[in-house]
C-alpha cells in the first residue's frame, strides 16, 4: 500500500564474539527518493494509476560490516553525505536496514543534537525529566541522577526558569549532562563535542574518558580529526556508504587527509 | 558506579521476529514514564502564557455552549434541557477532534525525534489521546455545573460515564493512528481532514436533537456514524438518567474497540517506514 517499499531482511545467524557491543552484517540501507515530489493525494493517485511513479534508489550505506568491542572508543569519519548519520539511526534502531542484521548489545545513551527534545516553555528541570524519559530512563533514574546533571551543567540557578531564556551553550551543556548522567553501556555521540567553550568541552572529554574507564563503548562521529586521533581506540572511513577503511585511528585519519586534502 | 553487565542476547537486533502491534504494546509500556511526561508536557505548555491557564479548558466548551445556547435554543430546545444537551454533545466531539488532530499534529512534530533516538512510534498518538482524555475529564466539571445551574437533576447512571469515555477513547486512538500515518506519506491529508471533520460533526447530532423533524434524510445515515453511538452513549446516562441499553451500546462497543485494533495494527505495520518518511 502506498509507496512503501518492500524489506528484505536476511537474517545470518553466526553468533557474534562474546565481547561484541555492535555487530553489523551486511548491512544495507537504501533510500527511496521521488524523482518529482509528490506531495498530495490527488497528484498520487493520477500519477498511480498512469503508473508513472519514478524513484531514484539511493544506497546510503551498502555491505557494512563492522564488530565494535565493548569498551571500546570507535570514531567515524566521511565527507558530508558519506553516510555516518545513517549509521548511527541504524544501531541506534530508528532506521531498520533494507539487507543485513544489526545486533547490539547493551542499552544505547544517543546524544541528542543541541536542544532537541527540549520543550522552550518548560523550566530547565522539567526538561531534565522530559529529555531523560525520551532516553528511556524513568522517574527514579532520573531522581537518581538530578542534582549530578545541574552540578555538571552549571546551571543551578537557572534550572527554573523556561529553557527559551537559556542561551545555546547552556543548552548544549545541559542535553550533554541529560544524556550522560547515567554510565551508559553504549554512547552515541554525534557531532556534539563541537559545542560550549574549551572548558566545558574538556570536561564533556574528561567524562568520556572515565566511561570508557568503566567499560563503556563511545561511538564518536566527528569532522574533528584531532579528536579522532586522540580519543579514540580505532576508526573507520565511510566513503559513500561503504567502507573505506578500519584501522588505527592514525592510519585512518592519515588514508582520509591524503585523499581529501 | 555499578559495573557494566555481560550479556549474550542483544538488547537490539534488526532481525527480532514477532508481531510488531505487540511488540509497540509491550514498548509502550516501557516507556510509560515517557507516556506520562508527554502527557504532562502538552497540559502544561497549552496554556502556558496565558493567565488563566488550565481554566480555559472548561470556559472553552462553556462559552461554545452559550453562544449555541442563544443561537439555536428557539430553533431546537423546543424539548428537554438544551444546554445540557449541546454541552455533552460537545464535550465527546471535542474529545474526538482533539485528540484525532493532536496524533497528527504530534506524529508530524515527533518525527524530527523519531528520526533521532529510538521511541516507539505509538506513544505520540497515544499520549495525544491521553492529553484529550485528561482535558475530557477536566471538562465534565463545567457540564456538572451546568447541569446544576439549568435544575437537571445529577443522576446516578451517570458512574456509567467512563465507559462510554474509554470507548470513545478507543475510537479516537485507533482513528488518529490511522490517520497520522496516512499523513506521513501524504501531508495534505492534515489538511483535508479539517474539511472532514467539520462536515462530520455536522452529520452528528451535536447541536441539532436526534429527532429533528427537517434532518429525516441524516437519521437514515446516524447508524453508520460511529461518532453518532459515541454522543448518544455519552448522553444516555446524563439525560435521561439511565444506562444504555444493549442494542444502543454494541455499536459504540463494536466501534471503539474494531477500530482501535484496526489502526492500531495499520500504524504499527507501516511504522518501520516513518523515519524514512517524516
Amino acid at each position: 500500500m502506498l509507496t512503501v517499499s518492500e524489506i528484505e531482511t536476511t537474517v545470518p545467524d553466526l553468533q557474534p564474539a562474546a565481547d561484541t557491543a555492535i555487530q553489523l552484517d551486511d548491512v544495507a540501507v537504501q533510500y527511496r527518493l521521488p524523482t518529482e515530489r509528490i506531495g498530495t493525494f490527488k497528484e498520487f493517485a493520477i500519477r498511480f494509476l498512469q503508473r508513472r511513479i519514478a524513484f531514484t534508489h539511493f544506497w546510503a550505506l551498502q555491505g557494512v560490516d563492522l564488530n565494535i568491542k565493548r569498551g571500546e572508543v570507535f570514531g567515524i569519519i566521511g565527507n558530508n553525505g558519506a553516510g555516518k548519520s545513517t549509521m548511527l539511526k541504524v544501531i541506534s534502531g530508528v532506521l531498520l536496514p533494507k539487507r543485513g542484521r544489526v545486533r547490539v548489545y547493551g542499552k544505547i545513551a544517543p546524544l541528542l543534537e543541541l536542544g532537541a527534545g527540549f520543550h522552550p516553555e518548560l523550566s530547565g528541570r522539567e526538561n531534565v525529566y522530559l529529555n531523560g524519559s525520551l532516553l528511556g530512563y524513568d522517574k527514579e533514574e532520573m531522581e537518581a541522577v538530578y542534582d549530578d546533571i545541574v552540578e555538571f551543567a552549571e546551571l543551578k540557578p537557572f534550572m527554573d526558569a523556561p529553557i527559551r531564556t537559556y542561551s545555546s551553550g547552556m543548552y548544549a551543556r545541559l542535553g550533554f549532562a541529560v544524556a550522560t548522567a547515567h554510565v551508559p553501556e553504549i554512547l552515541i555521540v554525534d557531532e556534539v563535542l563541537s559545542v560550549g567553550d574549551e572548558a566545558f568541552q574538556n570536561k564533556c572529554k574528561d567524562r568520556m574518558k572515565s566511561f570508557q574507564e568503566q567499560g563503556a563503548t563511545v561511538l564518536l562521529v566527528t569532522h574533528g580529526l584531532e579528536t579522532i586521533e586522540t580519543m579514540c581506540d580505532r576508526a573507520m572511513w565511510l566513503d559513500h556508504g561503504k567502507v573505506r577503511l578500519i584501522d588505527e585511528p592514525s592510519a585512518v585519519v592519515a588514508a582520509y587527509r591524503g585523499e581529501n586534502l | 558506579m555499578k559495573a557494566l553487565s555481560i550479556q549474550s542476547k542483544p538488547v537490539y537486533d534488526s532481525a527480532r521476529q514477532g508481531s510488531s502491534g505487540l511488540r509497540e504494546l509491550r514498548e509502550i509500556g516501557k516507556y510509560r514514564y515517557l507516556l506520562g511526561q508527554l502527557i504532562k508536557r502538552d497540559l502544561t505548555t497549552r496554556y502556558k502564557r496565558s493567565v488563566l491557564g488550565v481554566a480555559w479548558t472548561m470556559l472553552n466548551p462553556l462559552g461554545t455552549m452559550i453562544i449555541l445556547s442563544v443561537v439555536f435554543s428557539r430553533l431546537f430546545g423546543a424539548e428537554g434541557n438544551y444546554p445540557v444537551y449541546v454541552l455533552t454533545g460537545l464535550t465527546a466531539w471535542n474529545f474526538f477532534s482533539q485528540g484525532t488532530n493532536a496524533a497528527i499534529g504530534n506524529l508530524v512534530w515527533g518525527g524530527s525525534m523519531l528520526n533521532r533516538i529510538y521511541i516507539p512510534r505509538t506513544i505520540f498518538g497515544v499520549s495525544a489521546v491521553g492529553t484529550a482524555f485528561v482535558n475530557t475529564i477536566i471538562a465534565l466539571v463545567p457540564l456538572v455545573l451546568v447541569m446544576l445551574a439549568t435544575g437537571a437533576s445529577l443522576h446516578p447512571a451517570m458512574l456509567f460515564l467512563p465507559v462510554p469515555i474509554i470507548l470513545l477513547a478507543c475510537f479516537t486512538l485507533g482513528w488518529g493512528l490511522f490517520l497520522s500515518s496516512v499523513a506521513v506519506f501524504f501531508p495534505d491529508v492534515a489538511e483535508m481532514y479539517q474539511l472532514l471533520l467539520t462536515a462530520w460533526m455536522y452529520l452528528t447530532p451535536i447541536i441539532y436533537p436526534e429527532s429533528m423533524p427537517m434532518a429525516a434524510t441524516l437519521q437514515k445515515i446516524f447508524p453508520f456514524n460511529p461518532m453518532y453511538w459515541m454522543v448518544k452513549n455519552f448522553r444516555i446516562p446524563v439525560l435521561e438518567g439511565r444506562l444504555p441499553t444493549l442494542a444502543e451500546f454494541w455499536p459504540a462497543a463494536a466501534f471503539g474497540l474494531g477500530m482501535l485494533v484496526i489502526g492500531w495494527l495499520f500504524f504499527t505495520s507501516k511504522s518501520d517506514e516513518y523515519a524514512y518518511r517524516v
